[in-house]
């Protein structure tokens, strides 16, 4: 079991590194991913060998449709904010700052 | 009388006299709302009040002869013995001449004229007057308490003789006022007294219809007042002809001084009214009833005033002496009322009834309404403010009489010798020929109040009735002379108008011959007494009394010196008129020039007048005239009294009144004769010039001409300290009450100031300080929302895995 802890660590720290670093959306959008799946791969874990029993694929399965649902959103978002500056750059969001 | 002929007689008299009163009434309603606004050239408003006075003065005339021979009375009995006794001699002359217009006169003359030899004239004075009375109730007002409000009617030889003498003369004036208020006929009437920025005159719509509509309405007042049957009624119609005379002054509305002489009048009656008030008050809380006297056999047990106050032969009777003294009160038994009277309340209440009299009757003091008066149209002075308004305070008080202790009847004799000498003097220096007769009415007004006064009862009514005619013939003349002259009243201006205007001019002589009392001396018919027109016949009677009263009680002696000297001084001012405005060269050809006589309409009215004006009082004393009034003489009068009142005043009887007669005829005539001269030498034959006379006294002159000062004291006693306790009022208003409003309205300015930097300082701040502190929170919180996600990203790792940590660190066993 450690090994998928240690598996979905590394995961997680990738994603979380990935989200801090980027300056792409999309990028950004893909760290948020890894972290989701490192999630998935713990639930599924403790499913498997832990006290979690059923719920914990119960709980991945809805992770990954909200993963889905909120790639979705997010991915319309970007392409909106592209159309509207031609650019996908986080930083440069900055309009309802003031 | 039987109850059945009594009822019978007065329902028949009532509803003549209600007929002839309640007429102009009718007339009134017609003009005022007829719609006569719409046609300024209809005399139909005109014929309307003319026919209706004049039906009234039919019906009164019927309601007199009912009248006459319901009291069974022979009104041609009278004799000559007053005169012929004394003065016999000629008595031939003009027999045949007085016969034909005795005939002429005799509007009742089913009546026989045999002459009596003996003095029958005081079978019907020495009778209880109230056998002659008719009286009833119209409509009882309402009844509150023990007190009845009623319309009564009260029908004596008084009443008949004022509803004659009040219908005639108007009937007379009314037809005057066609003709001379024929100018108000049009649409655009330019009134040249009336001075308009710009040299221009005022114009207005004429005002025909609303000169007659007041004229009726004032008729209809007048006859009320005098067949109103108590006192508070005549209180009623009182008021009312105050206010027609009121409307009447002030027709010329638009000129300052006619509305400011309206207003004077009618501000200085209610001075008077003031008093009349307390007398009623005074009345109603001691006697409960205002009705005169209830002489209806059917309610005999229903007393009025008269009844109650003197018993059935006239006497006052009193308990007690001084302050304490009280008058028993006569026919009040099983009621619950004050079976007696304090003295000196009574006393007051018939004060308080004279002060009215003194307003309406302008007396001193208050007389100086009158002169101004004569602002109005001159058919008013002559109807209004001559014969008949101004005469109701002379009827009141003789109506009245009964109620009046012998204190009041010396304040009445005072206050009418004052006012009467007063009358006469400023008489003498007025130019205005109005005016000139205004002092004179003054005048004799007061010569009849100071007859009253003096107890002669009948003189005064005999000269309130005479002087009515002559003195409206002499208004309406002059009337006439102020249209032919066109508006011009300056006696100064005028002179040399007996060419221009003939009838005017002897008519006027006649009213000034009756004035002055002049007579042809030593000629006295069997019939008729002394050849004299009704003013010699009056005067003397007024005369007499006095001269009777002074000698009964020679510390008022001037009670009779003062009417004596004033009859002389009224021949003079009176013949000075004449003299001035008919005779002597044209002062101003202007107005000699255009001069005219008058039409037709307003000639034959003073022929009627001058008629009466000389044959009305015909036989004197023992003539149709007293007889028909003299009637209605209260009881106690004809007896006199000796030592009667707390102030022991003797009044004279008819028997004493009758022996000084021909003495005190003859002075007076002695000094209307002297008077008359004095007059002629002055104005007529230039033998004294006025102006040198003028300027040797100048100083009396001022002071007459400035009417003895008395606009000027009134000035200084009224309006003057009204003015000064009005300044110290806007002073105290100014300074004590608006400083006080002020104070408290800087003072609450103060406050509030205050109380702003509290606010400001305290609660703004707190919650300013809260907003702010809240505010820079907020921006420091502001600082760390960059919108950089990766550090938002970093801060939430770093935050989870410190808490991490932290959870370790500090729960490290679990």
């Amino acid at each position: 079991m450690n090994a998928y802890l240690a598996v979905a660590a590394v995961l997680f720290v990738c994603g979380v590194m990935c989200m801090a670093t980027k300056r792409n959306g999309i990028g950004v959008l893909m760290g948020v991913e890894l972290v989701l799946n490192g999630a998935n791969i713990n639930f599924v874990a403790f499913s498997k060998y832990g006290l979690l029993g059923l719920d914990g694929q119960i709980f991945s399965l809805f992770v990954i449709v909200l993963a889905a649902a909120e790639a979705a959103v997010a991915l319309a978002i970007a392409l909106n904010f592209y159309n509207n500056h031609l650019t996908i750059d986080v930083d440069q969001a900055s309009e309802l700052k003031n | 009388m039987s109850p059945e002929i009594y009822s019978e007689v007065g329902s028949l008299l009532k509803w003549l006299l209600t007929a002839a009163w309640l007429l102009p009434l009718l007339g009134f309603l017609v003009e005022i709302f007829g719609g006569y606004w719409a046609d300024r050239k209809s005399k139909v408003p005109a014929y309307l009040a003319v026919g209706c006075i004049a039906t009234g003065f039919l019906l009164s005339l019927i309601a007199l002869g009912t009248w006459v021979d319901a009291a069974d009375m022979n009104l041609w009995a009278f004799e000559s013995a007053g005169h012929s006794a004394e003065h016999g001699e000629g008595a031939e002359h003009g027999d045949d001449h007085e016969h034909a217009t005795v005939a002429e006169h005799d509007h009742a003359d089913a009546h026989d004229e045999e002459h009596h030899e003996h003095a029958s004239a005081d079978e019907h004075h020495g009778n209880d007057p109230l056998k002659t009375a008719f009286s009833g109730t119209f409509y009882r007002l309402g009844k509150f308490g023990r007190l009845d409000v009623t319309l009564d009617w009260y029908i004596d030889g008084l009443t008949v003789a004022m509803f004659a003498m009040v219908t005639l003369i108007a009937s007379c004036i009314h037809i005057f006022a066609i003709g001379y208020m024929s100018d108000e006929l049009t649409e655009h009437y330019e009134d040249h007294f009336v001075h308009l920025p710009g040299g221009r005159h005022f114009h207005r719509p004429g005002r025909f219809y609303r000169f007659f509509a007041y004229l009726s309405l004032f008729c209809f007042s007048m006859l009320g007042l005098v067949l109103a049957g108590n006192i508070f009624q005549v209180f009623i119609f009182w008021e009312l002809v105050g206010v027609c005379s009121y409307l009447l002054i002030g027709f010329y509305v638009e000129r300052h001084s006619a509305s400011t002489a309206a207003n004077k009048a009618f501000i200085m009656n209610r001075v008077g009214d003031f008093g009349f008030l307390i007398g009623l008050m005074v009345i109603w809380t001691w006697f409960g009833v205002f009705q005169f006297a209830n002489t209806d056999p059917a309610h005999a047990d229903q007393a009025g005033l008269f009844q109650m106050v003197r018993t059935h032969d006239g006497t006052l009777v009193t308990e007690g002496e001084g302050m304490e003294k009280t008058v028993s009160l006569q026919h009040i038994e099983g009621e619950a009322r004050p079976s007696s009277i304090p003295y000196w309340l009574l006393t007051v209440a018939g004060l308080g009834i004279f002060a009215g009299c003194i307003g309406k009757s302008a007396q001193f003091p208050l007389q100086t309404w009158l002169p101004d008066a004569m602002e109005g149209p001159t058919p008013v002075s002559a109807l209004v403010h001559s014969a008949t308004m101004v005469a109701a305070g002379v009827y009141l008080a003789a109506r009245f009489y009964p109620m009046f202790t012998p204190e009041v009847l010396l304040v009445i004799a005072y206050v009418g010798c004052i006012t009467l000498f007063i009358g006469a003097t400023i008489a003498l220096v007025v130019t205005d020929i109005k005016r000139v007769l205004a002092y004179s009415t003054i005048s004799q007004l007061g010569y009849m109040m100071l007859a009253l006064g003096v107890g002669g009862w009948i003189a005064g009514l005999f000269h309130l009735i005479t002087h009515a005619f002559f003195k409206s013939l002499m208004f309406l003349c002059s009337g006439s002379v102020i249209h032919g002259c066109h508006h011009e009243q300056e006696m100064t201006k005028m002179g040399g108008l007996y060419k221009k205007m003939p009838i005017t001019c002897w008519t006027m002589f006649v009213g000034v011959v009756a004035i002055c009392g002049l007579a042809i001396p030593f000629v006295t018919l069997p019939a008729i007494g002394a050849v004299a027109f009704s003013g010699f016949h009056s005067k003397d009677a007024i005369i007499a009394s006095a001269l009777t009263f002074s000698s009964l009680n020679p510390v008022h002696s001037l009670l009779f010196y003062v009417p004596l000297i004033t009859a002389g001084i009224t021949a003079f001012y009176m013949f000075r008129m004449w003299f001035m405005t008919f005779f002597g060269k044209p002062k101003d050809h202007h107005v000699y020039d255009h001069a005219h006589e008058s039409p037709t309409v307003m000639t034959a009215p003073l022929l009627i007048l001058s008629f009466f004006a000389i044959f009305v009082a015909v036989g004197g004393e023992a003539g149709p005239l007293v007889t028909l009034y003299g009637a209605a003489e209260p009881a106690h009068v004809a007896m006199g009294a000796t030592d009667a009142g707390n102030i022991g005043l003797n009044l004279p009887s008819h028997e004493q009144i009758h022996n000084f007669h021909a003495q005190a005829g003859m002075a007076a005539l002695l000094v209307a004769f002297a008077g008359t001269l004095l007059a002629y030498l002055f104005y007529a034959s230039g033998a004294v010039d006025p102006g040198t006379v003028k300027r040797q006294f100048e100083s009396v002159h001022e002071f007459l001409v400035d009417k003895w000062r008395f606009d000027v004291l009134y000035d200084w006693m009224w309006q003057r300290p009204v003015h000064v306790v009005a300044s110290w009022c806007t002073a105290f208003d100014k300074y004590v009450l608006d400083g006080l409003i002020h104070g408290s309205a800087s003072s609450v300015v103060k406050i509030a100031q205050w109380d702003r930097k509290f606010d400001e300082a305290v609660v703004d701040r707190s919650v300013n300080v809260l907003g702010e502190v809240t505010m820079s929170v907020a921006n420091w919180f502001r600082g760390l929302q960059t919108g950089q996600l990766r550090q938002y990203v970093m801060l939430i790792a770093v935050s989870v895995v410190s808490l991490f940590v932290l959870v370790f660190i500090f729960f490290p066993g679990q």
